[in-house]
């Protein structure tokens, strides 16, 4: 359960730029008057069902569509040989891999698209799908792992000219040898295979799509469920050959994306092509199986930790060996030069001597994906294995876990700091959030507490987690995607009356923009939130950009917002000095109005300088009507938010059943632009870390079977397993960032499961745990209890 | 959406309406009661049938009353009706604390006695509260009426002794003095089906056992009565000892499963853990000491 607390007074307290403020867009999401994908109708519409594989690795010798063609609501079935007929079968994923849209000549994963139906309503589509004739042939396939690389592993990838094996690539960064050199004369050494299991985004709204293509112009419009219609639109140019002018993407409502909706799904293009073909709309949406068995997982990481550390408890290093599970196709959505997106960063917020990270990323027959579930790019991995590795070395040391790390902080006069995997961290002030979590938690009486329920042979863990994460990529000379430069646009114009109209070319998902940005806006324009429009998600009518995910919106368009609202505000300073008589140093700017210096009755609003700026009369020399800006921002460097969160669990130790007693969560984004928004967003990542850490596991049977197919299968968690979130903040401003924000949207899924698991661990504590693998069950529990725990992969 | 395959619909005003619908429409037909198994197996196209029969206005269904030394329950009465009876409480209190573990309110609000019980889920726990209860089950035909146990009741994992052309329409518990019951479940997650869940009933005599019982749900091929716990239990006195001697035999007579919701051996330490504690719940009720 989470707090309830009332609804902040939205009377004169309402403020104008940064503060608690009613979202603006929970008005019509709260009286169900939202427009979401499935919520598009147009004439003549037509509905698209996917026909998906019963197999995880089989080759297809035939396929019998007649009999769906017959059905008399059925207008086309659609195969992958109709659409390698057109080049159409292919398509690249995000990381210069391709993927089949329809198989042609294998399936590679259970629930891969085969073959659609359109028909005139989605009922006759369905029941079509069971007409179809599928010969199957039966090959092994490749569901563990860590056999992938077998000699005698069967190749996956044999549409790849020359394909041999199951590898993808292989990837280190970091010193090896200098690594090795501190680990050779170390005191101490722990060393702990930790596991990321793979989990789902599971967003409420599934992905789907409505395709138009118009007969005669061309034109199509796409509403899409997309976290990014802008990359979008241009990877639809580039696959489908249409030209971009005549490609609309719109993203109206969307019902939670947490990465779900980074990638193009086979879907999108069927759709795409259904409509090309027939000349009508057609819409697709995913049900739910289908979501959770098709579309982009998460994780998958199995991590060798090594942690190198002084008998004093100074850590000195940090090695891991990861073997990284893609599935079938590598789809993971990070920037080019980053196959395994920012894991780098698994040195965490710490002051070591070395570090160095080998991975191997392998092909197996299972859905592809690898982006999401607010991972930040991998960071949530990378922050796991720190965390957990950490934990383990308090252990071996008989070392209070708080203390450890509060012996091993990045100091505040070490930032900007460089890590030795060559990140550089912009800001940072880790003890006072370390201190602050601590002294919420009452944490000196929580040991003591924990200390008596030992004696008493009863369980209470007590699980700390220290997160550092790098978010809002990103410098276009480092960071694109598929070749597209990850900075971001803003558009502003303030009308004649003095409201005003904000382009951005992020889009929400639930996180507020509506409301933040209108905010941003606000606190550089005085101007106040409510008369400001905040229009996003439709490729026509915003400035391009990439999108959404990574938590990169405010670090990225966020700043963009300020700086093209400081662009406006300097073109209205010049407008009233025109109307005021005096010159542009003579001015002062007072939120919302520039006065003279020295004589504030001599002033003008933003309105007043509005109206002037569309109305009649002469304007200052050189200066052109209107009252607008756009400008592209391009990050200088990522943001690095951080937070200290600590988790209380007690354990039954007859049943092994876990209760997460309580959580605190303190967390930095530097500036706050909304704090009951940035609480909202830890609420719902802090929901998200206790079911990863103790329920979420997309499991497979060894044929490839997918075995959490359904919401009562992949477990998400409810209200009755989250305690009362206790959290708080602190501040420190990013130096680069022009409003001092840095990233919150994920910071709580990246920093809340290491934290469960090491309570969990800890109250473990004296049955001689040093480890146990997520998800934890309270059958995985109890298996570790008896000495009995089994990695889940 | 997830789309179920065409159905047919008819809506039935009475059980003899319904009856004689289900005698027509033969075995390709199924009532539908709260419809939160059905539904969601006919949307996910793991049940197909060709009719449903909507039972949800016979209105003749809904009770739980007091009669010839029994407790009736109509088979359309809902999880919710079950969960708010003071009757129920007062007389077996087992009733709500499983409701209080079942699903989600909508689902209580809409799913059904006999509903639960004809789906014959192992894992479902009304099955095990009624087996606990010795409960028997009234089945209905257009010839009559007959009467069955619970264990014949459930014939095999989603199979009961109801036949093509019957229907479930009344669950009669006996009235026994001196006693109470308790009910223990492990679940995953909130609204999961049980990992393993135990009930318990005792009926005292003074200050010894007259009469025990236990049900498990989620350890074997249906929910499971053990008999041989009862033998330990009837006459004995209780203690510390003799719950962890009945636990030990409900683990012994059970043949879970491994599965996602946990291995074989945990379910079975679950049995055994579960059924100690439900039967210590249900003495401490029985003896007035619950705290």
């Amino acid at each position: 359960m989470t707090t309830t607390e009332p609804a902040p007074e939205e009377t004169e307290e309402r403020p104008i730029g940064f503060g608690n403020l009613l979202r603006k867009e929970d008005p019509r999401l709260i009286r169900g008057m939202g427009n979401f994908v499935d919520d598009i109708q147009l004439p003549g519409m037509l509905h698209l069902a996917i026909l998906r594989s019963p197999m995880a690795h089989a080759k297809i010798n035939s396929i019998d569509k007649s009999a769906a063609e017959a059905h008399p609501k059925v207008v086309a079935v659609i195969t992958g040989e109709d659409l390698a007929a057109q080049g159409l079968a292919w398509m690249p994923t995000l990381s210069n891999d391709v993927q089949a849209v329809l198989a042609t000549d294998k399936v590679r994963f259970q629930h891969q698209e085969v073959a659609f139906v359109v028909a005139e309503d989605r009922y006759s589509a369905r029941d079509a799908l069971e007409l179809i004739e599928v010969d199957y042939e039966w090959v092994d396939p490749v569901i563990d792992v860590r056999k992938a690389m077998d000699a005698d592993s069967p190749v996956i990838r044999d549409d790849l000219e020359g394909k041999a094996d199951n590898h993808i690539f292989d990837w280190e960064t970091g010193d090896e040898a200098a690594t090795q050199a501190v680990f050779d004369s170390a005191d101490v050494v722990v060393k702990e295979e930790i596991i990321y299991p793979r989990v789902h985004p599971a967003p409420m709204e599934t992905c789907g799509c409505v395709a138009d293509v118009e007969r005669v112009s061309g034109q199509l419009t796409l509403w899409s469920t997309t976290q990014a219609p802008h990359a979008h639109r241009t990877v639809y140019a580039l696959v489908a050959g249409l030209p971009e002018h005549k490609i609309r993407v719109i993203a109206p409502d969307i019902g939670g994306g947490f990465g779900n909706k980074v990638p193009i799904y086979p879907g999108y293009v069927c759709a795409i092509v259904a409509s090309l073909v027939i000349g009508k709309p057609v819409k697709w949406m995913e049900d739910r199986t289908e979501n959770l068995v098709s579309t982009g997982f998460a994780r998958d990481y199995v991590m060798e930790g090594e942690i190198a550390a002084t008998k004093e408890g100074k850590i000195l290093a940090i090695r891991t060996n990861v073997l990284a599970d893609h599935g079938a196709f590598n789809g993971v959505a990070a920037p080019t030069k980053y196959p395994a997106g920012f894991f780098g960063v698994f040195t965490g917020s710490y002051d070591l001597e070395a570090a160095y990270c080998k991975m191997q990323a392998v092909y197996t027959n299972k859905a592809p994906g690898g982006v999401a579930y607010a991972c930040s790019f991998r960071i949530t991995e990378a922050v796991y294995l720190v965390e957990r590795i950490v934990d383990c070395l308090a252990y071996e040391l008989g070392m209070d876990s708080a203390e450890l790390r509060l012996k091993n902080f990045i100091q505040p006069d070490q930032f900007p700091y460089e890590s030795k995997t060559g990140w550089v961290y912009d800001s940072g002030d880790y003890e006072p959030a370390m201190r602050k979590a601590m002294e919420m938690a009452g944490y000196d009486e929580l040991r003591r507490e924990q200390a008596e329920k030992r004696e008493k042979g009863e369980l209470m863990g007590i699980g700390i987690s220290f997160f550092t994460e790098a978010v809002g990529a990103g410098p276009r000379k480092d960071m694109d995607i598929l070749g597209l430069g990850m900075a971001d646009g803003c558009e502003l114009r303030i009308h004649p009356t003095g409201k005003a109209v904000v382009r951005l070319s992020v889009k929400t998902q639930g996180q507020g923009h509506e409301t933040t940005f209108a905010q941003i806006v606000a606190e550089e324009i005085g101007i106040p939130p409510e008369d400001i429009e905040v229009i996003h998600g439709d490729t026509d009518n915003t400035p391009f950009g990439l999108g959404t995910y990574g938590s990169r919106s405010t670090p990225v368009s966020g700043a963009a917002a300020a700086l093209v609202t400081r662009k406006v505000r300097d073109k209205a300073q010049i407008i009233a000095s025109g109307m005021l008589e005096v010159s542009v140093a003579d001015l002062e700017w007072n939120k919302g109005s520039f006065s003279v210096k020295g004589d504030p009755s001599k002033s003008v609003t933003i309105q007043d300088i509005a109206m002037k700026a569309h109305g009649a009369g002469d304007l200052p020399d050189g200066i052109e009507g209107g009252l607008e800006a756009q400008i592209c921002y391009n990050p200088e460097n990522l943001t690095y938010p951080f937070g200290a969160y600590i988790c209380v669990v007690d354990i039954d130790p007859g049943t092994a059943v876990v209760k997460v007693r309580r959580f605190i969560a303190v967390d930095d984004c530097g500036t706050q632009i909304n704090p009951m928004i940035i609480e909202g967003q830890v609420h719902g990542g802090l929901a998200d870390g206790v079911g990863m850490a103790m329920m979420e596991m997309i499991a497979f049977d060894e044929d490839g079977n997918c075995l959490g197919g359904s919401l009562m299968d992949y477990l998400i968690p409810t209200a009755l397993e989250t305690p009362d979130w206790e959290t708080g903040h602190t501040v420190t401003p990013s130096p680069h960032h022009p409003i001092g924000a840095k990233g919150i949207g994920e910071s709580a899924t990246v920093g809340s499961p290491p934290a469960v698991v090491n309570a969990i661990v800890d109250a473990l504590k004296p049955y001689g745990i040093r480890h146990a693998d997520m998800p934890l069950t309270p059958s995985r529990v109890w298996e570790t209890m008896q000495g009995n725990h089994t990695p889940p992969i | 959406m997830q789309v179920p395959a065409p159905f047919e619909y008819e809506r039935a005003t009475s059980v003899e309406h319904a009856i004689s619908l289900r005698e027509r429409l033969g075995e390709e037909a199924r009532f539908i009661a709260g419809g939160h198994s059905l539904l969601p197996m006919m949307k996910l196209r793991l049940a197909n049938p060709e009719y449903l029969i909507d039972i949800n206005d016979c209105e003749e269904l809904f009770y739980i009353r007091e009669e010839a030394g029994e407790i009736r329950i109509g088979a359309m009465t809902r999880h919710r009706e079950l969960l708010d009876s003071d009757l129920l409480q007062q007389h077996f209190p087992i009733f709500r604390d499983a409701e209080e573990v079942i699903a989600d309110p909508v689902v209580r609000n809409r799913g059904t006695l006999g509903g639960s019980l004809c789906q014959a889920d192992p894992s479902e726990d009304l099955s095990a509260v009624c087996t606990t209860l010795d409960a028997s089950c009234v089945i209905k035909s257009t010839s009559g009426e007959r009467v069955v146990s619970m264990h014949d009741f459930h014939v095999g994992p989603y199979e009961t002794a109801v036949g093509d052309a019957e229907m479930l329409t009344e669950i009669r518990i006996p009235l026994k003095p001196n006693g109470s019951s308790a009910y223990e479940k492990v679940e995953r997650r909130a609204g999961d089906w049980a990992v393993v869940s135990a009930g318990a009933a005792v009926w005292m005599d003074g200050g010894t056992i007259a009469e025990g019982r236990v049900g498990l749900a989620a350890v074997g091929a249906n929910t499971t009565g053990i008999g041989p716990v009862s033998d330990v239990l009837r006459g004995a006195t209780p203690s510390e000892e003799l719950y962890q001697q009945a636990g030990d035999i409900a683990a012994a007579n059970c043949s879970p499963q491994t599965d996602q919701r946990g291995s074989a051996e945990y379910k079975t330490h679950l049995a055994m853990e579960l059924t100690k504690r439900a039967l210590r719940r249900s003495v401490a009720r029985a003896t007035g000491q619950e705290a």
